[in-house]
C-alpha cells in the first residue's frame, strides 16, 4: 500500500507547516571542510585549487554557498558511463559546448576506482586517497577545474578529502607517492558533480529548449552517493520539497517544464550494490524492480524516470528485461540521466548525441510524447553508421553531432506539445 | 575490552589460520587471532569517525537495501564492533559484510555512525589476511579487479557480451554485434574504445601502477588470486621499469 506523500515536490517552503518540522541551518553544519583545506593551505601542507570565475553559487544542505564553475572545466569521466551508456557523458559535453562553455576531456585521468573499492575493497584509504590526488594534480596542471560525472567518485572523493584534512600521516604517505610522479598534492576548493553544474545552468538550458514538455511526467531517484555520503555538500533548495531532500535533478526537470511526481521508495538505493551488479545480480533485479520501477509504475506512473549517476542509471535500465520477461509485464519505464533529457529538450539527436541505442529499457513512446520522430532519427544514425563501416578509422565529429541536432517541429510546438 | 562470548561462537568451521597469517576454510582459528583481525579493523585510522554508540533505534535497518533480502542487518555491525564482540565480528567478517550493498543509505543513523563504512573497513582486513571467504565472495570477479588495475577503468565496452548479460535482454547482443562501429559512432575524441571506456594515456596508467605498487594494493591482491597477482606484475613492471619507477620487489 502507498505510503501517503506530505512533501509537495514544487513551490516556495514547499512542505506544510508542521509543529516539530525538522529544519536545517548552518549551526546544524557538521565541520567545514572547505575552511580547513585552506587552513593546511595556509600552513603548506598542500595546494588549494580555486573554483575559476564565473562561477554560480547554490545553496547546500545546511544553507551554506557552494561554487560552481561554469567553465574551465576538466572532465573527470565515469568509466561506468562511458563504457556502457555513453551517451550519459556525450550529453554532458554536448551541453558544454551548446551553451559556449569550453572544458578539456582529458586522457590522463583514470577511474576514481571506487567501484572497485566498494565492491571487493581490493585497495585501501592510501591508495584510494593517491588515485584521487593524481587525477586531481592532472587537473591542476592543466589549469581547468575538476567537474566529476560520477556520483560515486563525487562521493568517493569527499571521503577522501575528509580523510586527508584530519589525517596528518595519510597526507604524508600520499604525498610521498605524488613526488615521485612530480606531481603536487593538491585539493580542488569544491568537488563538483556534474549534475550541480547542469542544476546551476538549467535555466540557461530552459531558454534554448526546442521540445515543449508539459506533457511528461518524471520520477526522480536521487543518487545514493550524491547525497548520503558527506551530505553536507549535497545542493538543497527551498523551492524544491520544500528543501527537505535534494533539489538537484529535480529542479532541471521542473526548469524544463516537465511534471515531476512523487513515489513513496524515493529514499531507496537502485540496488547496483557494487559488487551485486557484477557477479550478483539477483538481489541487484529484484531490488531495482521491486522496490523502485514497480512503486514508481503503482504509484506514479510516470513516462520517464530521471537519476544522476551512472550505477542508477545502469541498474534501473537494464534491470528491467528480466522482470519483464518473468512475469509478462510489457511496460517498462525509460530510464534517462538528466543531462540526457536536457540534451533532448535542446535538440540533441536521441542516437548520435543521447546514444539510446546503448539503453535496454524501451525509450520510443517517450521520444513519441516529447515529439521526437525517433525512426527518422535512428535512419539517420543507420546511415552514419553504413558511412563509418565504409571508412576504417572514420570517427563521428562534433560538426556531425552538431549538424544533425533536431530542428523543433513546429507541429508538436503549436500544439504545446500534446 | 574485547570479549569472545558473543553469539558469533556458533561459526567453528569457518576458517583457519595458516602460518602465513592468511586465513583458510577448515578448523576455527584461535580467539587471539579472531582478536588480531579484530585489532587490525578498530586500528584503521578511519574506525573512530565510522563509530560513536548507537540508540538501537533500527533507523539503519528501515533503510538498508540488503536488510530486504539477505540475512543482514547494519545495526548489529555497528553493535558488534561496539561492544567488541570479536566472535561476532569473526562471523561476520566471513559473511555479512558482503551482503552489504556500500549505498551508505544507513549515514541517515541519528548518531552519526557509519556501518557502511565499517563493513568496508571489515571486508579490506577480510582481503588483506586472505580469508577464504572474501575468495569464495570475489569468485568470478578477479576480471574486474585486472580491468580497473591494469587499464585505470573500471568496466569496458566489451564487457558487454550476450553470455555475461543474458538478464539484460537483446541489447546486449546488439551491443556486443555492433560495438566497433557504435565506439565510432559518438562525438568525443577520447571514447572510441572497446577495451577501456575511453582512452588512458600510458604515463597516466604507469603512474597508477606506482600507485599500487607504494601502497600495498599489489600485496593484497597477492593474498587474494595469486595467478591475478602475477598476471598484473607481468602487465605492471615492464611499463614501471621503462618509466625509471624503482619497484623494490
Amino acid at each position: 500500500m502507498p505510503i501517503p506523500i506530505n512533501i509537495p515536490v514544487k513551490g516556495p517552503a514547499a512542505a506544510p507547516s508542521r509543529k516539530g518540522e525538522f529544519r536545517r541551518s548552518p549551526d546544524d553544519a557538521p565541520e567545514d571542510l572547505r575552511a580547513m583545506a585552506l587552513e593546511l593551505e595556509a600552513k603548506g601542507e598542500w595546494i588549494v585549487q580555486r573554483v575559476p570565475e564565473p562561477y554560480v553559487e547554490v545553496q547546500t544542505k545546511y544553507g551554506k554557498a557552494k561554487k560552481i564553475p561554469l567553465q574551465h572545466t576538466w572532465h573527470h569521466k565515469s568509466c561506468g558511463q562511458c563504457g556502457h551508456i555513453p551517451g550519459y557523458s556525450t550529453s554532458i559535453f554536448w551541453l558544454h559546448r551548446k551553451l559556449g562553455l569550453e572544458y578539456n576531456d582529458p586522457r590522463d585521468q583514470t577511474s576514481c576506482t571506487a567501484w572497485n573499492y566498494y565492491a571487493s575493497a581490493t585497495s585501501n584509504s592510501a591508495a584510494q586517497a593517491a588515485v584521487a590526488m593524481r587525477n586531481f594534480a592532472a587537473a591542476y596542471e592543466t589549469g581547468y577545474f575538476p567537474q566529476i560525472h560520477c556520483a560515486t567518485s563525487y562521493g568517493h572523493y569527499k571521503e577522501v578529502r575528509s580523510e586527508l584534512i584530519h589525517h596528518k600521516e595519510l597526507r604524508d604517505q600520499v604525498r610521498d607517492v605524488l613526488k615521485k610522479m612530480g606531481k603536487p598534492l593538491v585539493i580542488p576548493e569544491e568537488i563538483v558533480h556534474y549534475s550541480e553544474w547542469v542544476y546551476a545552468v538549467r535555466h540557461e538550458i530552459a531558454k534554448r529548449q526546442v521540445l515543449d514538455l508539459r506533457n511528461i511526467t518524471a520520477t526522480v531517484h536521487p543518487a545514493c552517493h550524491y547525497y548520503k555520503l558527506v551530505s553536507e555538500d549535497a545542493i538543497y533548495d527551498p523551492d524544491v520539497y520544500g528543501g527537505q531532500r535534494t533539489a538537484i535533478v529535480t529542479g532541471v526537470a521542473e526548469a524544463l517544464g516537465a511534471k515531476v511526481a512523487d513515489y513513496s521508495t524515493w529514499f531507496d538505493c537502485c540496488g547496483f550494490g557494487f559488487r551485486h551488479i557484477l557477479v550478483q545480480r539477483d538481489f541487484t533485479r529484484s531490488f531495482a524492480v521491486q522496490r523502485k520501477i514497480e512503486v514508481m509504475r503503482d504509484e506514479a506512473n510516470p513516462d520517464v524516470t530521471l537519476t544522476h549517476d551512472t550505477g542508477c542509471v545502469t541498474t534501473l535500465d537494464k534491470s528491467q528485461f528480466a522482470a519483464q520477461a518473468h512475469k509478462g509485464v510489457t511496460a517498462a519505464i525509460p530510464v534517462l540521466s538528466e543531462a540526457q533529457f536536457a540534451a533532448l529538450a535542446m535538440g540533441a539527436h536521441p542516437y548520435r548525441v543521447c546514444q539510446l541505442h546503448w539503453h535496454s529499457a524501451d525509450y520510443h513512446p517517450l521520444l513519441e510524447k516529447m515529439g521526437i520522430d525517433w525512426r527518422e532519427r535512428w535512419r539517420e544514425f543507420e546511415d552514419d553508421l553504413e558511412r563509418l563501416k565504409k571508412n576504417p578509422g572514420a570517427v563521428m565529429t562534433w560538426d556531425d553531432a552538431d549538424a544533425a541536432s533536431v530542428p523543433p517541429n513546429p507541429e508538436h510546438l503549436a500544439h504545446g506539445g500534446r | 575490552m574485547a570479549t569472545g562470548t558473543g553469539t558469533g561462537a556458533s561459526s567453528a568451521g569457518l576458517a583457519r589460520a595458516t602460518p602465513g597469517g592468511s586465513v583458510e576454510r577448515g578448523a576455527e582459528p584461535p580467539f587471539e587471532e579472531k582478536l588480531r583481525l579484530f585489532n587490525e579493523v578498530t586500528q584503521d585510522l578511519r574506525f573512530p569517525d565510522y563509530l560513536y554508540g548507537c540508540y538501537e533505534c533500527g533507523i539503519c535497518v528501515a533503510v538498508c537495501p540488503s536488510a530486504r533480502f539477505y540475512d543482514f542487518s547494519p545495526r548489529r555491525i555497528a553493535q558488534a564492533v561496539a561492544r567488541e564482540d570479536v566472535e561476532l565480528v569473526y562471523e561476520q567478517m566471513n559473511r555479512d559484510v558482503w551482503e552489504c550493498s556500500q549505498c551508505f543509505s544507513c549515514l541517515r543513523c541519528p548518531r552519526q555512525n557509519n556501518p557502511g563504512g565499517i563493513v568496508t573497513i571489515m571486508r579490506e582486513v577480510a582481503v588483506k589476511n586472505g580469508l577464504h571467504s572474501a575468495k569464495e565472495a570475489l569468485e568470478g570477479y578477479s576480471r574486474i579487479i585486472y580491468k580497473i588495475m591494469s587499464t585505470g577503468t573500471q568496466v569496458s565496452p566489451d564487457m558487454i557480451r550476450p553470455d555475461a548479460f543474458p538478464d539484460w535482454g537483446p541489447t546486449a547482443k546488439e551491443t556486443a554485434d555492433n560495438l566497433e562501429v557504435w565506439r565510432r559512432a559518438m562525438p568525443p575524441e577520447t571514447m572510441h574504445t572497446t577495451s577501456s571506456s575511453w582512452e588512458v594515456d600510458d604515463k597516466t596508467l604507469t603512474e597508477l601502477y606506482l600507485i599500487w605498487h607504494l601502497t600495498g594494493v599489489l600485496d593484497m591482491i597477492k593474498t587474494l588470486d595469486e595467478s591475478l597477482h602475477m598476471i598484473l606484475v607481468d602487465v605492471m613492471e615492464e611499463k614501471l621499469e621503462e618509466a625509471g619507477y624503482p619497484l623494490g620487489g
